[in-house]
């Protein structure tokens, strides 16, 4: 008997193994059938591989810091500085990539603070619609949603000092309310589908039936939104450093490099160009992206 | 003379319309019923769209609470909805519905689908977990290594048959079965009603079995119950209910069966065909509420709405003809 | 062969799927004469309706037909153009679905609908909404539909389940047509309002002079409604007689048992189902698809395919033990 037992155990571990090895082929097949969410992963994947080893890789990596040089100022795009210099002589691709990490940070912050904190209201609000919790839930809700997010952050960042920091935290307290409406609206149908129904007839605690039968339904619309949402946060952080609020100079941020190089357009257009185009970028990826996520979550068999 | 396990008598089920013309009147789902169900016994349910049988299997399981009227379990009062019942009835009743697609969360693997009543009432083998979940699953025929399969990637018959096995794992007294073959084909029905009916013998279960399809019921139940917009029409044990039924809906319902040889069609009722269309359970007619289509109906039907009465040893029927 | 309506001879249709070629049909072979009210019956998976997809040329854009052919009225299906399909499927088939809720269109009339179905069928003066309307109100009161201008006149949630699938066989032969397809067209209904249906779609394809197909799970409804059977296993047809050829005499051991497991009125308890699982379609064996599960298999059958044979009595068999 014993034996069996441990043979049996042997057993189902290789069938674990094999099944989740089945589940990413297929996912990525399911992704890979939209050739512009292809592109889309590709375009994030070199972003992040460049934010990440910018030391490594750019060109001018001291650039970055309080770097003065005039004699090579504003210099156009040449075989040296292949996206040129500013002002004051900086070579603008090798602070764009270091740009890319205050923008991914941002993004990833935001996300990693709102999507948790809005799911779950948006859940509890969700499964006891029609009790006041909900009714509480949702008006603030309502409230939030009509503050607008630029100008709540221009009002957090002039009461604090402006930071990166600071400028997330803002950003956050207007995102929020997007998750739990998602959540609240796939919440109130979830709940009434059998197996939560079932689970309910077993005597399931509150706390399972929440997290571990609805979320789960609900991870699908909510990956497709943070996905997206990586653009969108980002180009409201360029948006705020645009206008001085976010990362304070030198260090570059893309929404400063844009502003600082507006007044120089159209005679010196690479040192704003560039970093919108770098925005566009970023933005473009994310969103092509999403659709891909969309289809590799949809459970079409 | 095995003792009766679940008591009902004159349960209603109201649901009460909120919106539309039709606000403030009430949907009489179940308009008073009453049947037991004894150890070891199976109680087929049968009847049309807009019956009440789906209703009556969701009360007793709890779904609902009763809007009037009382159900006994095992002596014990259950007429509240499920929230507001003892943890133990949690497990003493259990429920296996029509379509095993929505029933079981697609999300959630075989493991974690049977863990889950095994864990809340506290019955989960410390010493060798998996190998509880693998005798359950050798109890419905499926083999060890679905274990960590999704829903998804199982038959229909097969996710029947996991509900099933979850239906049993908390060793229940009685299960309800709404419907639980009506969407699986004829071979994969033929299993699954074979174990039903094998598991029963073994434990002693006693089911409440809902259906539309007469012939299954034949070979199922102990005693028949057909019901016509939330009443019971006529109850009788199985072989008196197909050999000599006594109400005309009965009758009519019996007449309509697709058969599959001449033999079987020597043995249905005369064919009736029915009058009119079935009325809407917010309208029920004044009187006998099959008025309206029954083919015998008289002056009486219209007035007086006819009690049950016992004609034969545990044979009821509501009818004024009787 | 040129008084078939449809004639369908070795289909194989295969889907592209992320884990290779699903073969789902495995050479299908079917005629319907003119008039003839034929009746496939199979379990779920075994491509019942996939075949009738082929035939109306609507299947998904994974499915492929390597090998076969199709012909309707002698012309061959799989070769015709767009306008040529069109016309298919305005005049010549008209289809009904198992879920009456998925062929009406929720936000238009009854009325609206089967205005369009008329103005499409290429009748004469089908443009003119009297004839339009004219047509429709006879073909709601041939389905002994009561009231069919207030039924014109609304729509489908209104309705129940019944008169909503006596509705889409009322539009389905409105206009005269060669061949009907229904697709378990009574399964999800009541078994008073099935038979009522049956009844209604038999009488009114045999007025019309129309063929019918008929799939449907239930050998009982094959029995009362329709004049020839064909039974499907996992892809092809595995036996096909009159219908009281077959209930009298089952030769397919496949055939045999899915009469066995049905629940018979007589009593007698249920039998065991049939071992086994439908087989998977990825990888599919180069014998009879049915052999694992047949209690009767030999060596042979598990190597070859068997073909349709011919046994009599209009009685044809695709097994080994027959030849």
């Amino acid at each position: 008997m014993n034996n069996t037992q441990l043979m049996n155990n042997r057993q189902e571990r290789v069938v674990i193994k094999r099944d989740k090895y089945e589940n990413i082929k297929k996912a990525w097949y399911k992704f890979s059938l939209n050739r512009m969410s292809v592109v889309g992963l590709a375009i994030v994947c070199i972003v992040i591989f460049l934010a990440v080893f910018q030391p490594l890789i750019a060109p001018y990596p001291e650039h970055v810091g309080a770097y003065v040089n005039f004699k090579g100022a504003s210099i156009a795009p040449n075989s040296i500085y292949w996206m040129g210099t500013d002002v004051f002589g900086r070579d603008i691709m090798s602070r764009i990539f270091y740009a890319f990490r205050g923008a991914l940070t941002m993004g990833i912050g935001v996300l990693a603070v709102v999507v948790p904190i809005g799911g779950i209201l948006g859940l509890i609000a969700g499964y006891w619609k029609g009790k006041w919790i909900s009714t509480l839930i949702m008006r603030v809700t309502d409230v939030f949603l009509a503050l607008p997010p630029l100008i709540l952050a221009l009002c957090v960042c002039a009461i604090l000092r402006p930071t990166l920091f600071n400028s997330m935290m803002a950003v956050c307290v207007s995102w929020w309310p997007w998750y739990t409406r998602l959540v609240y609206g796939m919440t109130t149908t979830l709940r009434n589908e059998l197996y939560v129904k079932s689970a309910e007839l077993l005597g399931a605690s509150k706390r399972h039936i929440l997290f571990r039968e609805i979320l789960p339904n609900c991870l699908g619309p909510i990956f497709t939104k943070m996905t997206l949402d990586m653009g969108w946060v980002i180009l409201t952080g360029a948006s705020l450093s645009f206008v001085g609020l976010g990362e304070q100079p030198p260090i570059p941020a893309l929404g400063t490099m844009v502003s600082d190089g507006a007044k120089f357009l159209p005679a010196q257009w690479w040192i704003a160009i560039f970093p919108a185009l770098a925005i566009m970028v970023v933005v473009l990826g994310f969103n092509l992206m999403g659709d891909g996520v969309k289809d590799m979550l949809s459970s079409e068999e | 003379m095995s003792k009766t396990i679940l008591e009902v008598k004159g349960l209603k089920k109201y649901f009460p319309i909120s919106k539309g013309a039709q606000k403030g009147m009430f949907v009489k789902a179940i308009d008073g019923i009453g049947f037991t169900i004894k150890e070891g016994e199976t109680l087929g349910l049968v009847g049309e769209s807009g019956s009440g049988k789906s209703t009556t299997a969701y009360n007793v399981i709890g779904m609902y609470g009763a809007t009037a009227g009382k159900m006994t379990f095992k002596g014990e009062d259950i007429s509240q909805s499920s929230s507001k019942r003892a943890t133990k009835f949690k497990k003493e009743i259990q429920i296996v519905f029509q379509d095993p697609g929505t029933t079981l969360n697609p999300q959630r693997n075989v493991k974690q689908i049977l863990t889950l009543p095994l864990s809340i009432h506290g019955m989960i083998d410390k010493n060798d977990p998996e190998g509880q979940l693998i005798q359950l699953l050798e109890a419905v025929e499926l083999p060890a290594e679905y274990l960590y399969k999704y829903p998804s990637s199982l038959g229909g018959g097969e996710r029947q048959m996991l509900a099933i096995a979850r239906a049993l794992s908390t060793n229940p007294s009685m299960i309800v079965l709404d419907e639980p073959t009506s969407s699986l084909d004829v071979s994969v029905q033929a299993k699954i009603i074979n174990m039903l009916l094998k598991l029963q013998k073994q434990h002693s279960l006693s089911y409440l079995f809902i259906t539309h399809d007469l012939s299954l019921m034949r070979n199922l139940a102990t005693k028949v119950a057909i019901m016509y917009l939330g009443k019971i029409a006529e109850i009788a044990p199985v072989e008196t209910f197909f050999a000599e039924p006594r109400h005309p809906y009965t009758q009519m319902l019996l007449s309509a069966i697709p058969v599959i040889s001449e033999e079987e069609e020597a043995l249905k009722q005369t064919k009736i065909t029915p009058k009119g269309e079935i009325p809407s359970p917010v309208n029920v007619p004044t009187g006998c509420s099959f008025n309206t289509r029954c083919p015998l109906v008289r002056e009486e039907c219209f007035v007086n709405d006819p009690i049950m009465k016992e004609i034969a040893s545990e044979h009821f029927v509501r009818c004024h003809l009787i | 062969m040129s008084d078939k309506i449809v004639d369908v001879r070795n289909l194989h249709v295969w889907y592209r799927t992320f884990a290779g070629q699903v073969k789902v049909l495995n050479g299908v072979n079917l005629n319907v004469g003119k008039g003839e009210k034929i009746s496939i019956v199979g379990e779920t998976g075994c491509g019942k309706t996939t075949t009738v997809k082929s035939i109306l040329r609507i299947l998904v854009k994974q499915a492929s037909i390597p090998k076969g052919e199709i012909f309707f009225n002698g012309r061959d299906v799989l070769k015709m153009n767009k306008n040529e399909l069109k016309k298919l499927r305005g005049s010549g088939i008209s289809m009904i679905f198992q879920d009456p809720t998925m062929s009406l269109n929720p936000v238009f009339t009854i009325g609206s609908q089967m205005h369009s179905v008329i103005k499409y069928s290429g009748q004469p003066d089908a443009e003119k909404k009297s004839v339009q309307q004219e047509l429709a109100v006879k073909a709601l009161k041939e389905t002994s539909m009561p009231d069919p201008e207030r039924i014109l006149q609304s729509y489908p949630f209104q309705l129940s389940g019944g008169m909503r699938q006596r509705i889409s066989i009322a539009m389905s032969l409105a206009t005269p047509r060669d061949l009907v397809i229904a697709d378990e067209p009574t399964t999800n209904l009541d078994v008073t309002i099935q038979d009522q249906v049956l009844k209604i779609l038999k009488d009114r394809v045999e007025d019309k002079g129309s063929s019918l197909i008929l799939i449907t799970h239930s050998l009982g409804v094959a029995r009362e409604t329709t004049d020839r059977i064909y039974v499907m296993y996992a892809g092809s047809m595995v036996e096909t007689a009159p219908t009281g050829e077959l209930f009298k005499n089952q030769l397919h051991p496949y055939t045999q048992a899915l009469m066995d497991c049905i629940p018979k009125l007589s009593g007698g308890g249920v039998s065991e189902g049939i071992p086994g699982r439908i087989p998977n379609y990825l990888n599919p064996s180069e014998g009879c698809r049915f052999a694992p599960r047949c209690p009767k298999a030999f060596e042979r059958c598990q190597a070859e395919k068997p073909e349709y044979k011919d046994v009599g009595s209009e009685h044809q068999v695709a097994c080994f033990l027959y030849y």
